[in-house]
C-alpha cells in the first residue's frame, strides 16, 4: 500500500522534478559554468576549451549511438569493444592507404552491430545478455588481432584527423558536432526515428500496426556500433597510438551515464539527443573541474555516482505523473 | 463477468504448467546444459592434454573459480529476483582492500570490515532500488562507481597497497589447503549448499522466485517485495565483499585494480548456468556449473601453449552467445 502512496501525483514536487527531468541537464551545466568561471583560473581559455572538447568528443558520438539503442528499450555493452576493435584493426589496414583502413575499422563496428542487432531483433535475446557477449569476445577478438600489443600509428594522414582544426575548431569536435545534427534530425524528422521511438514504447504495438520491427532494431544496433567505430578512429588519431587493451574501458558505462543523465528514460520510447550530449559535457565538466582543483579521481567518481542517481531520481519522478 | 474471465483463463494455465515429454526435455538442457557441457569439456581435456587431469591442475582451477563463483551466488539471487547488480567488481575490489587494510587490528576484524562495509553498500542499493524504486541497472551502477571511488580514497588513489603479512592467520585462511584445495574452495561449497537449501526449501527463496516471476502478483499474494529484494542486494554485497577478502588474503595483499569488468564476467556465468536474465527462473547448482565452465575453457587454453590469453575471451564472448541463443529458443518452446 505504501508504494501506492509513493506514485501518487504530488503537483508542486512533481512539476519541480518534471522541470528537473526536462532541463535540469543545462541547469547544472550552466551552474557549473558560472561557478567555474569564477573560481578556475584559465577556465575561459581556448586552449582549456580546445582540450575539454576534445576528451569529451568520443564519448559523445557513443552516447549519441547509445541514446538510440536505449530509445528502443535496449542497451549496448559493446561500445567499448567496438572502440578496441577499430583501434585494433586501423594499423593492419594502414598499409593501404587511410580511407581503406578507416573504412574496415567502420566495417568493424558495423559488424558488431549486425551481429547484436540479429541477436536481439531476430532472435529476440535481451539486449543486455545479446550485448555482453561481443563485449567479452569483442576485445578479446582485438587483442588477438593487434597480438596483444600496443603499436605507436605513424601515419601522418590518420593523425591529422586528431590534431586538425576547421576554423580553428578540432576535427574531433566538428565530426561529433555534425553526427549529433544528424542523429538529432534522424530523430525528430525521418520515419525511421519515429519507428524506433514507437518501438521502444510498445514493441507488440509497434508489430501489430505493420512497423518493420525487425529491421529498424538491426539498423539501430549497426548505427550503435558504427558510431563507436568512429569515435574509436578519432581516439586512436588523437592518442597517436592503437591500444587494444585499454581504448575504450568502461565506454559503456559513461555512454548509458550521459544517456541517462541527459533525460532519456532506460524504459524507452524516447530519445534525447540534445540531452545526451549535455549529459555528456556535464560529466566531462563534473570531472574537469576536480581535477583542475586537485581533488583526486576517487572524489570525481562518487560525485559521478550520486549525479547518475540525482539524474534517475528526477526521471522517476516526471514518469509518475 | 468474473466467473467467465476465470474459465478463460484457467485452460491457458493449465497447458503452461502441464509438461509434455518435449517440453521436459527442453527444461532438463536449459537447466542442467553447462553441466553436460562441463563433463564434456573434462573429458576431452582429460584425452587431449596430459597435465590437465591433475590433482594439482584441478586444484588450481578451484581455487581460482571459487573468487568469481561467490560473487555469482549472490548476483544469482539477484537475477532471479529480475534485477541485476553491476557494482560486484568494485565491491568485489573494495572488499580486498578493505581486509588487507583492516589486518592491523587482527584476523576477525580484517573479515569483518570488508562484510559489514560491502554488506552496507548491498543494503543502501536494495533501499534505493525496492524503496525509492529506482532501476537496479542505474543504481548499480551508480554502485559500482562510488564503491571503486570509495577504495581509491582508502588506497590514496591506488597508490598504497596494503600487505598482508605473511604467516598471519588471514593469509593462512587464503592460502592453506586441504586434501589438494585451498581453504575458499570449501568455504565456497559450503556457501552454495547453503544457497541451494535457502532458495528452493525456504520462504524466502519462494519469494525470489515469485517477484522474478511477476512483482505485483507477488505483492498482491502478500509476498514481502520489499523486504526480500532488500536482502538479496544485501546479499550480493556482503558475498562479493567476502569473495574479495579472501582473494586479498590469498594474494596477501588488497590489489586496488582487481575486480574491473568482473560483474559482467559473473554475469556471463550465471546466465551460461541456466538463469533467465528475465527473472523467475534458475538455480544455484546452474550457476556453480557456469563459473566452472568459464574457468574450465580459461585453463584449456592456457592447455594449447602458444595461444594467448586473448583466445579465452574470444571463446567465452561465442560460447555466451551461442548459450544464450540456444536458451531463448528452449525457452519459447517450452512456452508454446
Amino acid at each position: 500500500m505504501s508504494e501506492a502512496a509513493v506514485a501518487l501525483p504530488r503537483p508542486a514536487g512533481a512539476r519541480v522534478l518534471t522541470w528537473l527531468q526536462n532541463y535540469g541537464v543545462y541547469a547544472a551545466i550552466g551552474v557549473l559554468i558560472v561557478v567555474n568561471i569564477g573560481i578556475t583560473p584559465h577556465f575561459l581559455s581556448m586552449e582549456n576549451l580546445r582540450t575539454q572538447l576534445v576528451q569529451v568528443a568520443p564519448i559523445v558520438i557513443v552516447s549519441l549511438g547509445m541514446a538510440l539503442v536505449i530509445g528502443t528499450e535496449g542497451v549496448d555493452l559493446s561500445v567499448g569493444s567496438v572502440m578496441a576493435l577499430a583501434t585494433a584493426l586501423l594499423p593492419l589496414y594502414l598499409g593501404y592507404g587511410v580511407g581503406p583502413a578507416i573504412l574496415v575499422a567502420l566495417l568493424g563496428g558495423v559488424a558488431v552491430g549486425l551481429v547484436n542487432g540479429s541477436l536481439v531483433a531476430f532472435v529476440r535475446v535481451q539486449p543486455i545478455v545479446a550485448t555482453l557477449a561481443l563485449f567479452v569476445g569483442g576485445r578479446g577478438l582485438a587483442l588477438v588481432l593487434a597480438g596483444g600489443q600496443l603499436k605507436d600509428v605513424h601515419n601522418a594522414a590518420l593523425l591529422d584527423l586528431g590534431s586538425s582544426s576547421v576554423v580553428g575548431v578540432p576535427l574531433p569536435v566538428v565530426v561529433a558536432g555534425a553526427l549529433t545534427l544528424l542523429v538529432a534530425g534522424v530523430v525528430r524528422r525521418t520515419t525511421f526515428g519515429r519507428q524506433l521511438v514507437a518501438i521502444g514504447g510498445n514493441r507488440t504495438a509497434s508489430v501489430l500496426s505493420g512497423l518493420p520491427v525487425r529491421r529498424v532494431l538491426l539498423l539501430v544496433y549497426v548505427l550503435s556500433g558504427l558510431l563507436a567505430a568512429v569515435a574509436g578512429v578519432l581516439a586512436t588519431a588523437r592518442l597517436q597510438a592503437s591500444d587494444p587493451s585499454s581504448l575504450g574501458l568502461l565506454m559503456e558505462l559513461s555512454a548509458i551515464t550521459a544517456v541517462v543523465v541527459g533525460g532519456t528514460p532506460l524504459t524507452g520510447g524516447r530519445v534525447r539527443v540534445l540531452g545526451t550530449v549535455a549529459g555528456a559535457l556535464l560529466i566531462q565538466l563534473v570531472r574537469a573541474t576536480l581535477i583542475k582543483h586537485d581533488l583526486p579521481d576517487s572524489v570525481a567518481q562518487m560525485v559521478q555516482a550520486v549525479i547518475i542517481l540525482a539524474a534517475v531520481y528526477a526521471a522517476r519522478g516526471g514518469a509518475g505523473r | 463477468m468474473t466467473t467467465e474471465q476465470a474459465a478463460a483463463d484457467a485452460p491457458v494455465i493449465h497447458d503452461t504448467y502441464r509438461p509434455s515429454g518435449r517440453d521436459r526435455a527442453f527444461g532438463l538442457i536449459q537447466r542442467h546444459g553447462a553441466t553436460a557441457v562441463l563433463a564434456l569439456l573434462l573429458a576431452v581435456g582429460s584425452l587431449a592434454f596430459d597435465r590437465f587431469p591433475t590433482g594439482e591442475n584441478l586444484g588450481d582451477i578451484a581455487i581460482t573459480s571459487t573468487f568469481p563463483a561467490m560473487v555469482a551466488l549472490g548476483m544469482t539471487f539477484v537475477i532471479i529476483t529480475g534485477g541485476i547488480d553491476l557494482s560486484v567488481g568494485s565491491v568485489f575490489a573494495l572488499g580486498g582492500v578493505l581486509a588487507a587494510y583492516a589486518v592491523r587490528w587482527g584476523t576477525p576484524a580484517a573479515l569483518l570490515v570488508p562484510l559489514v562495509v560491502c554488506g552496507t553498500i548491498g543494503l543502501v542499493q536494495g533501499l534505493l532500488i525496492a524503496r525509492v524504486r529506482l532501476a537496479p541497472f542505474i543504481v548499480t551502477l551508480a554502485g559500482l562507481l562510488g564503491a571503486r571511488g570509495l577504495l581509491l580514497s582508502i588506497s590514496h588513489e591506488g597508490a598504497t597497497t596494503y600487505l598482508i603479512p605473511h604467516g598471519s592467520a588471514l593469509a593462512r585462511l587464503g592460502q592453506g589447503r586441504l586434501l589438494g584445495l585451498g581453504y575458499p574452495v570449501y568455504l565456497t561449497l559450503a556457501l552454495f549448499v547453503v544457497g541451494a537449501v535457502l532458495l528452493q526449501r525456504t520462504g524466502f527463496g519462494q519469494a525470489v522466485y515469485a517477484i522474478g516471476g511477476a512483482e505485483d502478483a507477488a505483492a498482491l499474494m502478500g509476498v514481502r517485495v520489499t523486504r526480500t529484494k532488500i536482502i538479496v542486494y544485501a546479499l550480493s554485497g556482503t558475498l562479493a565483499g567476502l569473495s574479495g577478502a579472501l582473494n586479498a588474503a590469498r594474494l596477501s595483499s588488497g590489489v586496488t585494480i582487481l575486480g574491473t569488468g568482473m560483474e559482467l564476467d559473473v554475469i556471463a556465468a550465471v546466465v551460461i548456468g541456466g538463469t533467465l536474465l528475465t527473472g523467475g527462473a534458475g538455480s544455484v547448482s546452474g550457476t556453480i556449473a557456469g563459473v566452472l565452465l568459464l574457468g574450465v575453457i580459461q585453463n584449456l587454453i592456457n592447455q594449447i601453449g602458444d595461444l594467448s590469453s586473448s583466445y579465452q575471451q574470444v571463446v567465452s564472448g561465442a560460447f555466451l552467445a551461442v548459450v544464450v541463443v540456444a536458451q531463448t529458443y528452449l525457452s519459447r518452446a517450452r512456452r508454446m
